[in-house]
């Protein structure tokens, strides 16, 4: 278990080193969010939507669309040289192996909420008081799930010629379940509701959750290994 | 060649289920227009029922049928699994785009809109985008040993996730209640309309099945003009 | 030099008949090899020829779609533990390009649960002369220095099984003689070489045995006899026909 986790850390920290050296991913998914909380803040007619109303779904469909950006990077770096023959000629499970690029994915897609959520409730004028530990919960349970399918069909679409586009295409009906129960409890927490009435929601997300990593731990060696 | 003979015979077969099923569909028609009661509130478009739920039911038993034959894939790696799950796919998108297209027909005259986002449409248009995801990742994958294999990983991830669409449209959906609630099963729906539902549901499995064992039979794209022996063992030259 | 392989030595490595097709080209045709420690066994061939895919499915990376290969008994590549035993240069590097040499060794040397990953990155890279740059990115070294630091990548946790595909390339005869050396004590300690190279006359002193794969198949094969002349002559015979 032990070996395990030490491969797994191993390859996370690869993967934040490389990313730190060259700064690809997490500019572009960090540009996007940006530029995305500044269009809807253009886009939405003052008079129809009030800003509340239109806030959880505009941090989520953020949230969700830069997670994709930067979980494309996660295998490009490793078809650069045929990397990844050297980490398939290791002796190291190809489960250790999943689990690192989940983590270091997770890393940087936490990183981009994290920058864009406080963007978030600046532009949009939200009230976070007392909601902000949810709100935080929320995300990540969620992220924690789309991002383990996502690091499965990153490692998929690489291969592919038109990576940039079949990763969301095959990501996005997975993203559906985490991301609308994010927003449910999300806009729940925003108005004032009671902490108690996401339970079910934080229950979804974390049933999701346990399901997916199971999942997606299970059928990465089959992408690896003929 | 005893595993190309083989393959022709499924899919004579499989068009011989075809036209039946298309036969007992033009029954169906027959059936729901003349000798169906006409329903109180939503009057005659809402005999298109008798297609759309049938539809989207089959488009959801050929993604079952994808994921259980991608998981068995696998497990055996047995190639006419393969091309099992991808003609079931493709059947299966065909189905989905039918009731996607079928549902705003309906809903126009009932809805006044083209579009809702009932249960049943918004479930199969996810259904709709999965099918098409699979589609899209066998046509850039150029390996067919990798190809099985990853869609075999899509079809299997598809299958684990259909329970949380579920729970997330039907969910959504008692937040948001429908003008029209049209629930699937409906045990106060009268025999007469219950019995063409049930006919017609026979008679698109029947479509369904014919179908697939046509694709499976005749082969596709994919496997045309590679040079590569089609059958038992031999999709990939093994 | 002359690796006869002892009565005592069982072989290491043990294909038989291996098929591959890509499509329905067939890019081996029943071929089979014998490897045993202290051996070094010469392929060449042809660019396409087969020996790039011959080298994946001894590594364990590729599978054979005819025939069987047997690394100490069992299938390369499938356990984790058996990976332990090879080593592989292939034509990419599988480096890391923003990362330094000293940075992807040490990587590697983690994956395989190496005591001191550091150390023993410096300690390969000092071997081959490259400690000097050891600190750049990668992606900053000149075609050579990369060849060395993906060969020391592939030497780094002492595989039995080295397999290396044109490790001579790009590199000036210095270097080409460090890595030669470097080879010969390799196969002193006991392990073995299948080494794919156009640079006959280089790799010559350290052949036990070479081959010719032409077309998928063995046009040559069989222990060294004679020098590395006849053996291009022979092969320059066996292309024409």
């Amino acid at each position: 278990m032990g070996e395990f986790l030490g491969v797994a850390l191993a390859v996370a920290a690869k993967d934040l080193r490389v990313e730190r050296r060259s700064k690809t991913a997490l500019v572009s998914a960090l540009a996007f969010a940006v530029l995305t909380l500044v269009i809807f803040n253009f886009a939405r007619d003052a008079a129809s939507l009030s800003r509340t109303a239109m806030a959880p779904s505009v941090l989520w469909i953020t949230f969700a669309f830069s997670g994709v950006i930067a979980l494309n990077r996660s295998f490009t770096l490793e078809r650069e040289n045929a990397a990844l023959d050297g980490l398939l000629m290791a002796p190291v499970s190809r489960g250790a192996l999943f689990v690192g690029k989940y983590l270091a994915n997770l890393a940087f897609v936490f990183a981009v909420e994290t920058v864009a959520l406080p963007l978030f409730v600046v532009f949009f004028g939200v009230d976070l008081r007392g909601a902000a530990g949810g709100v935080i919960l929320v995300a990540v349970l969620a992220t924690a799930g789309f991002v383990a399918v996502g690091t499965v069909f990153a490692a998929m679409t690489v291969r592919t010629r038109f990576a940039e586009l079949m990763l969301p295409l095959l990501l996005l009906p997975f993203m559906l379940p985490p991301v609308t129960w994010a927003v449910q409890a999300t806009a729940r927490l925003l108005s004032g509701r009671p902490a108690s009435e996401i339970a079910g929601w934080i229950r979804l997300l974390g049933l999701y959750d346990l399901v997916f990593i199971t999942a997606c731990l299970l059928v990465f060696p089959s992408l690896m290994d003929e | 060649m005893p595993d190309r003979v083989a393959a022709r015979r499924i899919a004579s077969r499989g068009l011989v289920l075809i036209a039946v099923g298309l036969v007992a569909l033009a029954g169906i028609y027959l059936l729901a227009l003349r000798f169906t009661p006409v329903e109180r509130f939503q009057g005659l478009p809402q005999k298109i029922f008798y297609v759309h739920v049938p539809a989207a039911w089959s488009a959801l038993l050929a993604f079952s049928l994808v994921g259980i034959a991608s998981g068995l894939y696998l497990w055996l790696r047995d190639p006419r699994l393969d091309r099992f799950a991808e003609s079931t796919a493709s059947v299966g998108l065909m189905f989905s785009i039918i009731m996607l297209t079928t549902g705003p027909l309906w809903g126009k005259p009932v809805w006044g809109t083209w579009w809702e986002w009932d249960a049943r449409l918004t479930f199969t248009l996810i259904l709709f985008f999965l099918f098409l995801g699979y589609r899209a990742l066998r046509g850039a994958l150029a390996d067919p040993e990798e190809r099985a294999r990853f869609s075999a990983v899509v079809g299997i991830l598809g299958l684990v996730l259909v329970p949380f669409v579920h729970l997330t449209v039907y969910l959504f959906r008692t937040v948001h209640p429908q003008p029209i609630v049209l629930k699937p099963s409906e045990p106060s729906l009268p025999w007469e309309m219950l019995r063409t539902l049930l006919a017609s549901l026979a008679a698109f499995t029947v479509l369904l099945v014919g179908f697939i064992m046509t694709r499976y039979g005749l082969g596709d794209g994919e496997n045309l003009g590679n040079g590569e022996d089609r059958g038992k063992g031999e999709a990939y030259g093994r | 030099m002359t690796g006869a392989p002892s009565p005592a030595t069982s072989p290491l490595l043990h294909a038989t008949s291996l098929e591959r097709r890509f499509g329905a080209a067939r890019v081996l045709r029943g071929i089979s090899l014998t490897v045993s420690p202290g051996e070094c066994h010469l392929i060449v061939g042809p660019n396409g020829a087969g020996k790039s895919t011959l080298l994946r499915i001894l590594a364990g990376l590729a599978r054979p779609n005819g025939g069987a290969v047997s690394l100490r008994g069992t299938v390369p590549g499938r356990e984790p533990a058996s990976r332990r035993a090879v080593g592989l240069l292939s034509h990419q590097s599988h480096l890391y390009d923003d990362l330094s040499a000293a940075e992807n060794l040490a990587f590697a040397a983690r994956l395989h649960g190496m005591p001191d990953p550091e150390g023993a990155a410096r300690d390969r890279l000092a071997a081959l002369g490259l400690l000097e740059r050891a600190d750049e990115p990668v992606r900053r070294l000149s075609r050579g220095l990369l060849q060395r630091v993906a060969i020391a990548r592939a030497l780094l946790h002492e595989p039995t099984l080295l397999l290396l595909d044109e490790p001579f390339t790009g590199l000036d005869p210095h270097a080409t003689s460090q890595v030669t050396t470097m080879l010969r004590a390799e196969l002193q300690r006991g392990a073995a070489v299948v080494l794919v190279s156009h640079e006959v006359r280089e790799a010559w002193p350290l052949a036990t045995h070479a081959y010719a794969l032409i077309r998928g198949e063995w046009a040559l094969a069989g222990p060294v006899a004679g020098s590395a002349d006849q053996f291009l002559a022979r092969y320059r015979e066996a292309m024409d026909g």
